[in-house]
C-alpha cells in the first residue's frame, strides 16, 4: 500500500513542481529524490512496516513479499533509469514534469498489479499503467512516428482491455464475485474457462507474447526511445507479475491443457521473437525484438507455478530491467540506431563499451552474470514439472543459442570493426549509476541467493 | 426474462465491435467499435449482477450479493471516459500532423 499511495501523491507533487519550477535540471532533481523516497517506503513495507492500514474491510489489495520484492526490483530499476536518463527525458519536449508525474502514475498502478486480488483491482491497475503509458509514447508530438506509435498502441490497448474486460464480465457470470478466493474455490463452468481464456489473452497482450506480439516492434520503435526504455522494462515487468498473480490462483481450472496450451504459446514468442531479432538492421529494433524473445523466457513462469518458477522470475525481472536500461541509457546518447553506429565504440568510450558489453552477456545468459541464473532457473522450474516438455526446454536453448547471435553483433561492432567510434558526452553521475548498475548484473549473478533470500525473510 | 437473451445480445455487440476493429480503417469508428465491445460487458455485468442478485434474494430478501457487478460497471464508465479523452487527443494530434485518420497510414512504420 505504501508504494501506491505515496508514489499517486508523488504525482501530484511533480505535476506542481512543473507549474512553480521552470529549470528543467532541478525538476530531475526532484523525480530523483522522489522516487528514492518511494523506493525507501517500499522497502519499509517489505520489513513489515505498512504505513497505510486503510484496507482493512474490503481487502481488494493484499500485498505479498513477491509482489513486494518484484516491486522494489521496478523500483531500484526506476531510480537508476532516472539518473542515467534524466537529461534524456528532459530533452522529448518541454512537459518534463509531466513526463515524471506520469511515470509516478505508471508506478501507483505498478503498485496495484502486484497486489491486487480482486478482478476490479486488476482492472484499474493495468489501465492506469497503460493510460499515461499512451500519452508517453506520443509525446514526441511532431514526429511522425511517434504519433503512430501511440495510435497503434492506444487502439490495441484499447482492444486488449476490451477482451479483458469480457472476460471478467464472464468470470463474474460463472462465479458470482470478482475476489480471487472465490473464484478458486468457484464449481468450473463454461463461463468461467471462457473468461479465464479472454483474459489470458489481453494478458500476453500486455506482454507481449504471441499471437499478440504484433504491435511490439512498431510501437517501441516509434517512441521516444528514453520511454522505450521505461516501457520495455518495468511495464512489461509489472504486467508479468500480474499475470503470474492471476493465473497462480486459477490455472487449476483449465488443468493439464493449461500446459499444452502455455507450451505451444511460449514455443510460438521465442520463434518468433528470435529468429526475427537476427534481420534487424537498427539495434533499438533488435532489442524491441529481443524484449518478445525474452517476454518468452519469462513466460516459463506461468508454465510451472512451482516455488523455483516464483524464484525465476524475481531473477529474470532483475536481470531484464537492469541489462535492458543500461543498453538504452547508452544507446539513447547514440547519433546512428543502427549497427554501424556502435563501430570502434570501445576505442572511443572504452568504460561504456565495457559495461554495454556486460549487459549484452546478461541477454544472452552468458555465465558470471545475472542473465545465466535467471535462465536458468526458469529451465530448471520448466523441467520440474515433469519430463513431458523436454522438447520445449530444448527449443528455448536453441533460441537462447540464437539470441547470441544479434546480442554479438553489438558486440563485433564495437570491439573488431573499424571506425572512429563516436564520442557520448556523459557526467559523473551517468558513469557511476552504469558502473553500479553493470556490478549488481554481476554481483547477483554470482550469487543470485543474495536476491532471493528477500522472498523468504 | 431469461439470462440468455442477455447473454446473446451482449455477444453479438460484442462480436460487432471485435469485427468492427480488425475490419474497418477509419480511427475514430475503430474506436467507437471499442467503445461498442465496452458497453456490450457493461450490458453483461448488469444482466449477471441481477441474476446472481435475484438468485440469492430467494433465500434472503436483503441480500447485498450481486452489487458488485454494478459498481463495477461505473469503473468501466470511469475508465472508458479516460481512455475516450486520451484517445482522440491522439488522434486529433495526428490529424494536425497528416490531415488523415486512415489506419492504413499507420503500416508506413514497419519499414
Amino acid at each position: 500500500m505504501n508504494l501506491i499511495i505515496i508514489s499517486g501523491l508523488l504525482g501530484v507533487l511533480l505535476m506542481f513542481t512543473g507549474v512553480f519550477v521552470k529549470n528543467k535540471r532541478t525538476i530531475s532533481y526532484v523525480a530523483i529524490a522522489a522516487v528514492l523516497f518511494a523506493l525507501i517506503a517500499n522497502t519499509a513495507e517489505l520489513q513489515g512496516h505498512d504505513w497505510f492500514n486503510i484496507n482493512a474491510a474490503a481487502q481488494m489489495l493484499q500485498p505479498n513479499t513477491l509482489g513486494l520484492l518484484m516491486n522494489e526490483i521496478m523500483l531500484l530499476s526506476c531510480l537508476i533509469y532516472f539518473i542515467l536518463s534524466g537529461r534524456a527525458i528532459e530533452q522529448v519536449g518541454e512537459f518534463v514534469a509531466d513526463y515524471y508525474a506520469l511515470i509516478f502514475f505508471i508506478l501507483a498502478g505498478v503498485g496495484i498489479v502486484t497486489s491486487f486480488t480482486n478482478l476490479l483491482m486488476l482492472f484499474l491497475g493495468i489501465e492506469i499503467i497503460s493510460i499515461p503509458l499512451y500519452i508517453l509514447t506520443g509525446s514526441d508530438k511532431r514526429n511522425l512516428k511517434s504519433n503512430e506509435a501511440s495510435l497503434k498502441y492506444f487502439l490495441m490497448g484499447a482492444f486488449s482491455t476490451g477482451l479483458m474486460l469480457m472476460g471478467i464480465a464472464l468470470i463474474y457470470g460463472g462465479t458470482g464475485s470478482f475476489e480471487l478466493s472465490r473464484i478458486q474455490t468457484a464449481q468450473v463452468s463454461y463461463n468461467l474457462v471462457g473468461g479465464l481464456l479472454l483474459l489470458f489473452c489481453s494478458m500476453l497482450f500486455k506482454v507481449s507474447g504471441a499471437p499478440f506480439h504484433f504491435w511490439t516492434p512498431d510501437v517501441y520503435d516509434g517512441a521516444p526511445t528514453v520511454f522505450t526504455s521505461f516501457m520495455a522494462t518495468i511495464v512489461k515487468v509489472a504486467a508479468f507479475v500480474a499475470f503470474i498473480h492471476m493465473f497462480d490462483a486459477t490455472h487449476g481450472f483449465i488443468g493439464r491443457k493449461y500446459q499444452l496450451m502455455v507450451s505451444i504459446i511460449i514455443a510460438l514468442t521465442l520463434l518468433f521473437g528470435n529468429i526475427t531479432a537476427v534481420f534487424q538492421q537498427s539495434v533499438k529494433r533488435m532489442l524491441a525484438y529481443s524484449s518478445i524473445a525474452q517476454a518468452g523466457f519469462m513466460l516459463f513462469a506461468l508454465f510451472a507455478f512451482t516455488p523455483i518458477a516464483r524464484e525465476a522470475i524475481v531473477l529474470y525481472g532483475a536481470a531484464y530491467c537492469f541489462a535492458t536500461i543500461g543498453i538504452f541509457a547508452v544507446l539513447v546518447k547514440m547519433e546512428d540506431y543502427t549497427y554501424d553506429g556502435f563501430n570502434g565504440l570501445a576505442k572511443s568510450e572504452p568504460l561504456l563499451a565495457l559495461l554495454v558489453t556486460v549487459f549484452l552477456f546478461s541477454l544472452a545468459g552468458i555465465p558470471l552474470t545475472l542473465g545465466f541464473f535467471s535462465k536458468y532457473y526458469m529451465i530448471a522450474s520448466a523441467l520440474s514439472t515433469g519430463g513431458q516438455y523436454l522438447w520445449l526446454v530444448i527449443l528455448a536453448m536453441l533460441c537462447a543459442a540464437v539470441s547470441v547471435y544479434y546480442y554479438f553483433r553489438v558486440i563485433q561492432a564495437m570491439y573488431f570493426k573499424p571506425g572512429v567510434g563516436q564520442t557520448i558526452e556523459h557526467t559523473v553521475p551517468f558513469k557511476v549509476a552504469l558502473v553500479a548498475l553493470a556490478a549488481m548484473v554481476l554481483i547477483f549473478g554470482i550469487m543470485p541467493q543474495a536476491l532471493l533470500q528477500f522472498l523468504y525473510f | 426474462m431469461p439470462i440468455d437473451y442477455y447473454i446473446y445480445l451482449s455477444v453479438i455487440l460484442f462480436s460487432i465491435g471485435v469485427t468492427g476493429v480488425l475490419t474497418r480503417r477509419n480511427a475514430i469508428i475503430v474506436f467507437m467499435c471499442i467503445e461498442l465491445m465496452l458497453n456490450a460487458v457493461n450490458l453483461l455485468l448488469v444482466a449477471f449482477s441481477k441474476m446472481h442478485h435475484a438468485r440469492a434474494a430467494v433465500s434472503d430478501a436483503a441480500t447485498s450479493i450481486g452489487t458488485d457487478g454494478q459498481l463495477f460497471v461505473f469503473f468501466i464508465m470511469v475508465v472508458a471516459a479516460a481512455e475516450v479523452s486520451v484517445g482522440l487527443a491522439i488522434i486529433v494530434m495526428m490529424y494536425r500532423n497528416v490531415h488523415n485518420v486512415d489506419i492504413n497510414f499507420l503500416n508506413r512504420l514497419k519499414n
